[in-house]
């Protein structure tokens, strides 16, 4: 295991503008401003929470997963990791992390990956790229599919190995850690807390997480 | 291999691009002409372009943060896109992405048209945009790109680290594909490249007919999951 740095946050949750209790196979797709802080909590411990975010004028300037890690040189997601986006810019920055690592390697489950993974037969069975789809239907304003990108796993630990292998670890995280990320311009964020069932990464559990938004 | 027979064969200089739809069950044999090429790919299915190259999917499917000889590249949908058959490489990059027009200004300086003619600076970014357009796609259709001939090595701390000398002249890949496939690639060198000077290295395009996968198929049964990607595959064309 590599070093993992613990990073708190000042801000206290009474102050806060924003406060909601997402649970695990829900979603939720909310305009995050400039200067705001959003907070992502791990009540239970060990839960997977699929994380998307989008320039707020421009859904085609969102997240980029690879230009993040290359950017910053390294895999993991901690405090100080910019949040860069398909065209270069800044989305937001992590600036507090009692986790001390997270995932962007790993993607969303969705149906078909499911099949592909476990079984043919698990196409049934609730996924976060189907949160993904219908928040996106909600939200509107000609956003499709293909603004479904590769996301961040907050909360989730997906090593790699220097053999060039992936694993799926249990999880670095507890119950009541949590990732604060500063948005550096109007952002949207799209989660989905994970609902897996077939994979340790929501230790078998999905569980809630909670949302805090402070002004700045 | 016996059972091939060559189509065509195309030649993509450094900083250059090509798209194009691969039938189904045809091969596309990259080869490094020169030694230290890169090739950024994207993959898509024909017939339905939001189907498409996952990089996640097909890393966690396969358990692998490299891509080799039995490897597929597998679309969100679940579907088996491209098949590495062949590779004297032995590592792929499939975590560093691609540079923009910024990145290459900063990194080799200004060179444009205007100066240099087709010598001129080019970028992957663009590049993948300007083949994309040509098939009705744009930025929201650029996802996570594959580095063919290229390798990141990453440490236990999870540092990312351009590996030098990768791909040796002569070096080839063969990706054979599953359904119809929309590739579009492109020759400008690698984001984490540490060479000082912009010297991108051609590549030749080899068009190749190949026998449809039996069920001992190296890459269909290299794993459960490959297996079923490929079942998913063959639903799409009963």
């Amino acid at each position: 295991m590599s070093t993992l740095v613990y990073t708190e946050s000042p801000l206290d949750p009474t102050t806060a503008i924003y406060d909601h209790t997402l649970p695990s196979g829900d979603g939720w797709m909310h305009e995050v401003r400039q200067g705001q802080t959003l907070r992502i909590v791990d009540l239970e411990g060990n839960q997977a929470a699929d994380t998307l975010f989008y320039n707020a004028h421009d859904f085609s300037d969102r997240y980029s997963a690879q230009d993040t890690i290359r950017e910053q040189r390294g895999i993991y997601l901690t405090t100080g990791t910019r949040l860069i986006s398909s065209s270069g810019n800044t989305l937001a920055t992590i600036v507090a992390d009692t986790c001390g690592r997270h995932d962007t390697l790993g993607g969303a489950c969705a149906a078909e990956s499911n099949q592909v993974r476990y079984a043919l037969e698990k196409r049934w069975m609730h996924n976060c790229r189907d949160t993904f789809m219908l928040q996106i239907q909600r939200w509107g304003r000609g956003a499709t599919k293909c603004d479904i990108a590769h996301n961040i796993n907050f909360f989730m630990n997906v090593p790699v190995t220097p053999e060039g292998g992936l694993s799926f670890e249990d999880g670095v995280s507890a119950g009541g850690r949590y990732v604060e990320v500063r948005a550096e311009m109007n952002i949207v964020c799209l989660i989905s807390n994970c609902p897996q069932l077939n994979n340790p990464c929501n230790a078998y559990n999905p569980t809630p997480v909670r949302l805090l938004i402070w002004d700045k | 291999m016996t059972n091939e027979t060559l189509l065509y064969e195309e030649h993509v200089p450094g900083g250059g691009m090509w798209s194009g739809v691969l039938r189904r069950h045809t091969t596309l044999r990259l080869t490094d002409l020169e030694g230290g090429a890169n090739v950024g790919l994207l993959a898509y299915r024909a017939a339905q372009p939001l189907d498409r190259l996952n990089l996640p999917d097909t890393l966690k499917a396969q358990y692998t943060a490299k891509l080799t000889r039995g490897h597929v590249l597998m679309s969100d949908m679940g579907h088996a896109l491209l098949s590495l058959t062949a590779d004297t490489v032995g590592w792929h990059d499939p975590l560093a992405g691609h540079a923009n027009a910024a990145h290459v200004r900063a990194k080799y300086g200004e060179r444009n048209y205007q100066q240099a003619r087709n010598d001129w600076h080019r970028n992957a970014h663009d590049n993948f945009l300007i083949e994309l357009g040509k098939h009705g796609l744009g930025p929201r259709d650029l996802v996570a790109n594959v580095n063919l001939f290229s390798r990141v090595d990453v440490d236990a701390e999870g540092r990312m680290a351009f590996h030098p000398g990768n791909s040796a002249p002569g070096a080839a890949v063969d990706l054979r594909a599953e359904t119809d496939v929309l590739v579009v690639l492109n020759t400008c060198p690698h984001p984490l490249d540490p060479s000082p000077e912009y010297t991108p290295k051609p590549v030749k395009l080899t068009f190749l007919r190949t026998p449809p996968p039996d069920a001992d198929d190296f890459c269909r049964s290299f794993r459960q999951e490959n297996q079923r990607a490929f079942t998913l595959t063959e639903r799409l064309h009963v």
